[in-house]
């Protein structure tokens, strides 16, 4: 048996027991749900970084540094300094004034049934368009990491919707936290030892490691060239290109703020207090694992080099590949297994968000209008709707196959977040005419307009030459009607003109009598919910 | 002042009441001379980085320390500018905290009034 296959199953060994021992504890809905409010700060600061630091971070983050040197760096930037909108504007009102998911707040002011079914169907956009991106990588991933074991892209991606459906069926909240906080601990050691070793490499000089940056050779259609790879400008090319950085920029700052799998972790907390503790924990940590993707995607640059990256796997292996070239096959089989973990728990992460959405919003309150018909309904619900979530996800991720171009599918998820969920959430708490056609309006023309922009953005719509074939080719051949990759520059500002334009359209006395209620219980924590019993 | 928790839950008189208070007029304000402040100076400060960054890509291509550019310098900027703000952001919110419990001190205390946990969001 090859190193990292069994890397991989002591990882899963571990996780399997924490789902066991979880599924033990109480249970009720605000156990699975919430994991009855009773993670502590730091726990759920790493949780959330945890939920944050996907594969994308990890190998898309360290790969596209690796290969465009500092326009990749832009990435870590956003995704951290998005954690103050989190941190200011979010996640205090949605502790003080929800219960499980972002519709509880906009329930309070507005008609529950509309809001939620619309709310639900944009939560469940993102948690899956974001899911099925890390399955087929999670897939790609593992069948190149464990071919010497003779494992195939569909076992590995079947594997991992197995594992991720048993960790939420049985595990709940709990689980996905235990298994989200592990997984962070083992990513952050695992950067920081290949950080420390690439600065070893350059004998803990940072001018010789910079030195280094500032002539990577590679070769470009048969041609040697040497640049400096701490120059902007290597992604992101004009004529569109510094238009698209603000997009992305807009996506990531008001995204994070609405992504479903990062606001249900507020709700495991026992207050407001504690829900800020945990995104000051997050930032901790976020800000110093992105900062080393410094020393990761550069390093890969330097020591690795594209030429042999391109051939041995291409931009996702940098970091594994980096890891093998500085302390050999071991080293290569634990980053590979952190990489596998990290897909793993934020796949995880992202199910308990759809089926919270899914059995809470949808099936107890649009559908039976929010009566739980007999106790313990809706826990039911959320488990039967993770077997089809991730039913669904396997079957997606397989009919894709590993090399179809899903990088798009994260920016996607971003775009939906930033502006569908977050103009609603903000308008509810802060806007006292807003009411429930603004609501709907908003949620319906941010999705619609991310989908939209998207399906004719360059990241679908193309020319491929002929010497590329199957699922990598571009899904329109043509030229794209809209020139950016990301569309948060016009979806955004769309999203809220939905929102405030359905407001006007229609009055709603109601709304506008509640709305200080929900100003006091979101501002103050008034009547939360508090910490469960043991 | 509530006579139940059914009047405190049903008629909204007591959150508008709670609303128009002192107290929670205070809070607010204390909330605003933070938030507002340091929302839109972090807004600023990052979006220098990507238009500048795009716009300007040759004097952000200036080398100030050995190859360390401005670009890269401004970029790492960012971080310490995020967790400043958030280390402030903490240090303020003890006096949010403060505030907050004087409301909720004196809304349970009201005779025969507790918010009930299982209205918390429905």
């Amino acid at each position: 048996m090859s190193t990292p296959l069994v890397m991989f199953l002591v990882f899963i060994a571990i996780t399997l027991g924490i789902t066991y021992w979880a599924s033990r504890r109480s249970s009720g809905s605000s156990a699975y749900f919430a994991a009855s409010r009773r993670i502590t700060g730091w726990q759920n600061g790493i949780a959330v970084a945890g939920d944050y630091m996907s594969a994308a971070s990890f190998l898309g983050i360290a790969g596209i540094i690796a290969f465009q040197g500092y326009d990749g760096f832009m990435f870590s930037v956003g995704w951290l300094v998005a954690y103050l909108t989190v941190l200011l504007v979010v996640a205090e009102p949605l502790r003080n004034a929800g219960r499980y998911t972002m519709a509880d707040v906009l329930a309070y002011r507005l008609k529950p049934r509309p809001v939620r079914a619309m709310a639900s169907i944009s939560t469940l956009t993102v948690s899956t368009f974001y899911m099925i991106a890390q399955m087929v990588g999670a897939g790609a991933l593992v069948a190149l990491l464990l071919k010497d074991s003779g494992i195939s892209y569909r076992t590995a991606v079947v594997g991992v919707g197995v594992l991720m459906i048993v960790y939420v069926v049985f595990g709940g909240m709990l689980a996905t936290t235990w298994v989200q906080i592990i997984k962070a601990i083992l990513l952050m050691a695992g950067t920081l030892l290949l950080s420390i070793l690439v600065m070893a490499h350059f004998g803990f000089s940072f001018s010789n490691f910079f030195n280094a940056i500032g002539h990577v050779t590679y070769h470009e259609k048969g041609q040697e060239v040497v640049k400096d790879f701490l120059t902007p400008g290597l992604r992101y090319k004009p004529p569109y290109g510094a238009l698209d950085l603000i997009s992305l920029g807009l996506a990531l700052i008001f995204g994070t703020a609405g992504l479903p799998h990062i606001l249900v972790r507020f709700y495991t907390v026992p207050d407001a207090k504690t829900a800020r503790q945990s995104v000051v924990w997050a930032m901790i940590l976020i800000g110093s694992f992105y900062i080393m993707t410094t020393f990761l995607g550069f390093g890969a640059a330097t020591i690795v080099g594209r030429d042999f990256i391109s051939t041995h796997g291409g931009t996702n292996m940098s970091a594994p590949l980096l890891a093998q070239a500085l302390a050999g096959n071991i080293f290569f089989a634990f980053i590979s297994a952190i990489a596998f973990a990290t897909i793993l728990a934020v796949v995880a992460g992202l199910t308990i968000s759809a089926t919270t959405s899914f059995a809470h919003d949808l099936w107890t309150n649009v559908i039976h209008n929010g009566v739980e018909r007999k106790p313990g309904e809706e826990v039911l619900v959320a488990r039967i709707s993770a077997f089809v979530v991730g039913a669904v996800a396997i079957t997606i991720a397989i009919l894709l196959g590993p090399t179809a171009n899903v990088a798009f599918l994260v920016a996607l998820a971003f775009a939906v977040a930033a502006s569908a969920n977050l103009p609603v959430i903000v308008l509810s708490i802060f806007w006292k005419r807003f009411n429930t056609t603004g609501a709907v309006a908003g949620l319906a023309v941010g999705l619609l307009a991310s989908i939209g922009l998207i399906l004719v953005s360059p990241s679908l719509m193309a020319v491929d030459p002929p010497t590329v074939t199957g699922a990598a080719r571009h899904l329109i051949q043509a030229k794209a009607w809209f020139p950016l990759e990301n569309p948060g520059i016009l979806s955004i500002p769309l999203g809220f003109l939905g929102a405030i334009l359905g407001t006007f359209l229609s009055h709603e006395p109601s709304s506008e009598h509640k709305f200080n209620e929900l100003l006091v219980r979101s501002n103050t924590g008034l009547g939360a919910e508090r910490a469960g019993a043991h | 002042m509530p006579e139940s928790i059914r009047k405190f839950e049903t008629t909204k008189t007591e959150w508008d009441r709670i609303a128009a208070s002192q107290q929670f007029q205070d809070l607010m304000a204390t909330k605003k001379v933070f938030i507002i402040p340091a929302f839109l100076f972090f807004l600023v400060y990052y979006f220098a980085l990507p238009i500048l960054v795009g716009y300007a890509p040759a004097f952000m291509s200036t080398k100030i320390i050995g190859n360390v550019n401005l670009a890269y310098l401004f970029a790492l900027s960012q971080f310490f500018m995020a967790w400043t703000i958030a280390f402030l952001y903490v240090k303020a919110a003890g006096d949010f905290d403060r505030l907050a419990r004087d409301i909720i001190d004196k809304a349970e205390a009201a005779p025969g009034s507790q918010p009930n946990p299982d209205k918390g969001g429905r």
